[in-house]
């Protein structure tokens, strides 16, 4: 398992580096906040990142993507981490590709990845119910009526929900509230009739959603893996999700962690830069560290992922783990190490603190995280 | 590749044969083989291990054949450590020598002087201690005043130097000195190798908290040292130390990476023994939720070794990163031992006698010595001031 980089995948990161730093930069995301714009990312540039090939890293070959893999679409997660970039590669290139590849059929996969990879479709996890991640606790029903199920339930916090053109619902055939057996996949069209899905408006300026399921009718196709069984491929996409977004958060913090660094060397009080106080320096020390630390556990989860070996999901828990609390302590001694102009809008440094809790919770935080890896660890 | 597999097969089987069972097991600290002129043996496999591993040069592996070392490559002593540790194969030797001097000389010394001393180290002839620290210079160690005058062919020493570890135990020295006091302190001092004989030198063990005396102090009175005993150049010393430094820094932050980790009991196992367990968990949920940050540091940081270490082999330049290595590491083990010592309850509480056990309190006699862990070989507040220096740039 190995903890550096291929040449062919460092050059996947520099690509990426450079294309988020033109394309994507911050100020992209501020614009799409300040216009209220109803997509919340630009659709165009999500078309360039498909050309770019990023769409398919987790699609096979026979179904149009390139199979490049798990360590590959973190660079370039790390990359949109960097510059906060809003697009389609969470719910889509990362979750929604993982689930089609690895639980649909062959007629599913032949249907939705190619228009997947092409940039033209895009997909979205309606998981969470309640106030923090908790992948089994599903209470959306499913009833089998006739070939078909009727889908009743309340989604939160669904990334990408409202411009989804497919939902993915994890809905309840069988067993109670926290069982992790007794959970299926549905496939659901965003248009579907008893679908409503409004825009949740979040903090970090990223997509998310609501969405609501009133007696909405699918047929038996549109049941994406094994009946009851759902939680097996959720487990193993959400692991994929997990270390890939540690890859996100990485980016954010080493970014935030730069900046601060930056700031100390600019900012001068009591005549002299304010870098030169020791009691900043330490701080700046410990992040530095704790960045390090971070990129190696990313890197072995993802590396993990990709040969699957038996320690990946124990180290998809400790990447994700790590990547949370690196980021919450890059962003919050971010905006108190900017002092006042910390707390402006007109300043970038609090987008990043703003993003870390939003990424925070997304697919586990850090009590989440512990759990299973201890857990995992039998104990 | 195939060329390191047979490496791997062939040093696996050579272990097999040539570690001794008794060498297979948890090594009480007390057991630990740091070699030299009075060295004690407490069972006969102790020698016999390192006679057999310093035969084949691999108490140090990775130094030159000719002094004596293995002459392994990085990633031939990376699969010995390997596999020495899936057997449990003990250290057979460790020490100041083998973790500081012996790359200082290698890089620094004279070709006489490696002949000298290298061979002694690698074989554990010569136990050394380290002459860094005074009474009057800690973290500023580069205001140290123990004095050597170049008198013809000989030093005149002369001062106190404190937390000498083991110096009591050992037979050389290797010693910072000033010999010129009128310059910028930092140029005015010397990298010297005294030998411990000396009727001037007397070492004075000093009581710790964790009731042993592994440090010591060490009284210098007109000891004369051939000057042939200067590594490197008059009054370039502290670039030596400095280097010595990066050396010592990497071995306290290869803490937890050592072979006895096979025998090593885990916060986990002495949580669930101690404060019970349930459906497989530890029981008490708060105790579960530090072991479990704890354990996850400690999975990433190691991880970031062998990250630096595959780096390094793929040509990276190391840089001070070895100063970030000491920080996380032995703030680390510091958490470790009070991890255990949180999971032992009352037990982790006694000093000696009943109804503690042997085991109990080894571990609290340990959880005390940790705690000097962050201080020696440069405090974590000098290591962050280095990352901050060195890496960030941050400015003086």
């Amino acid at each position: 398992m190995p903890l550096i980089l291929s040449s062919d995948t460092q050059m996947v990161r520099d690509t990426a580096h450079d294309f988020f730093k033109e394309r994507a930069p911050i100020t992209a995301l501020r614009k799409l906040r300040d216009t209220n714009d109803p997509d919340g990312f630009s659709r165009a540039l999500w078309r360039e990142m498909a050309e770019l090939g990023w769409t398919g890293f987790l699609v096979p070959e026979d179904h149009g993507g390139t199979d490049f893999g798990v360590m590959g679409l973190a660079q370039v997660m790390e990359a949109a981490g960097r510059t906060l970039a809003a697009s389609a590669l969470v719910s889509t290139a990362l979750v929604g590709a993982s689930l089609l590849s690895m639980a649909g059929s062959d007629d599913q996969k032949s249907e939705h990845l190619p228009p997947l990879v092409a940039g033209e479709r895009l997909f979205a996890l309606a998981l969470e119910e309640g106030s923090r991640h908790q992948p089994y606790r599903i209470a959306t029903k499913a009833e089998k009526q006739g070939a078909s199920y009727r889908l009743n339930g309340q989604k939160v916090f669904v990334l990408d929900g409202h411009v989804a053109n497919f939902l993915i619902v994890a809905a309840r055939t069988s067993g109670g509230r926290d069982n992790r057996d007794g959970i299926t996949l549905f496939l659901v069209p965003g248009d579907a009739a008893g679908v409503t899905r409004p825009r949740t408006i979040m903090i970090d300026s990223r997509n998310a959603a609501q969405v609501r399921l009133d007696n909405v009718t699918v047929g038996p196709d549109a049941v994406l893996g094994r009946i009851d069984g759902g939680a097996d491929v959720l487990d193993r996409v959400l692991d994929r999700a997990r270390a890939c977004l540690a890859a996100e958060i990485l980016g954010s913090a080493a970014e935030a962690f730069e900046r601060t660094v930056q700031y100390l060397k600019d900012r001068k009080q009591f005549g002299v830069v304010i870098g030169s106080f020791q009691a900043l320096k330490h701080r700046a020390a410990r992040m530095f560290c704790e960045v390090e630390v971070t990129r190696s556990a990313v890197i072995a989860a993802c590396s993990a992922l990709d040969e699957n070996t038996n320690d990946a999901a124990a180290l998809a828990v400790l990447a994700k783990g790590k990547a949370n609390d690196t980021l919450d302590l890059c962003g919050n001694e971010g905006v108190q190490m900017h002092g006042g102009i910390g707390m402006t809008d007109e300043h970038e440094i609090g987008f990043f603190m703003k993003r870390a809790r939003v990424a925070r919770a997304t697919f586990g935080d850090t009590a989440f995280c512990r759990d299973r890896y201890a857990t995992l660890l039998g104990y | 590749m195939t060329d390191l597999t047979t490496f791997r097969a062939e040093t696996r089987a050579w272990l097999e044969v040539n570690c001794p069972p008794a060498m297979r097991t948890r090594m009480p600290e007390e057991e630990q083989v740091a070699g030299g002129k009075r060295a004690n043996y407490v069972r006969s496999e102790q020698k016999i291990w390192l006679d057999r591993m310093a035969e084949k040069g691999w108490t140090a592996p990775t130094w030159p054949k000719q002094y004596g070392g293995g002459g392994l490559s990085g990633e031939e002593a990376l699969i010995l450590e390997e596999e020495m540790q899936d057997l449990g194969c003990r250290s057979p030797l460790r020490g100041m020598g083998l973790s500081m001097l012996g790359p200082v000389l290698l890089e620094y010394g004279t070709e006489e002087q490696r002949q000298e001393h290298i061979p002694k180290i690698v074989r554990g002839e010569i136990r050394w201690c380290q002459g860094y620290s005074e009474p009057g210079a800690g973290s500023d160690l580069a205001s140290l005043s123990t004095r050597a005058v170049l008198q013809g062919e000989h030093f005149l020493v002369n001062g106190h130097k404190i937390w000498t570890s083991n110096a009591h135990l050992s037979d050389w020295i290797f010693c910072l000195v000033r010999t010129d006091p009128t310059v910028k302190k930092h140029d005015g001092i010397s990298f010297l190798l005294i030998d411990m004989d000396d009727p001037g030198v007397r070492p004075r063990p000093i009581r710790l908290i964790s009731g042993k005396s592994v440090f010591c102090e060490t009284f210098f009175e007109n000891v004369r040292v051939p000057a042939s005993h200067l590594v490197g150049q008059l009054n370039k010393g502290w670039t030596i130390a400095k280097r010595l430094l990066e050396h010592e820094r990497k071995g306290i932050g290869g803490i937890g990476a050592r072979n006895a980790q096979k025998f090593e009991v885990t916060p986990e196992d002495l949580a669930k023994q101690y404060a019970g367990e349930e459906n497989g968990r530890i029981a008490d949920p708060e105790l579960r939720h530090r072991i479990a940050t704890y354990s996850m540091n400690a999975h990433a940081f190691q991880l970031t070794r062998r990250r630096a270490a595959e780096e390094a082999e793929a040509g990276s330049p190391p840089g001070p990163m070895s100063a970030m290595f000491k920080y996380y590491a032995t703030e680390l083990n510091k958490t470790r031992y009070e991890m255990l010592i949180a999971a032992e309850g009352f037990n982790a509480l006694g000093w000696e006698g009943e109804p503690f056990t042997d085991d109990e309190i080894r571990l609290t006699r340990e959880w005390l010595r940790s705690k000097a862990n962050s201080i020696e070989g440069g405090t974590s507040e000098i290591q962050l001031n280095i990352i901050a220096k060195r890496v960030l740039a941050l400015p003086d």
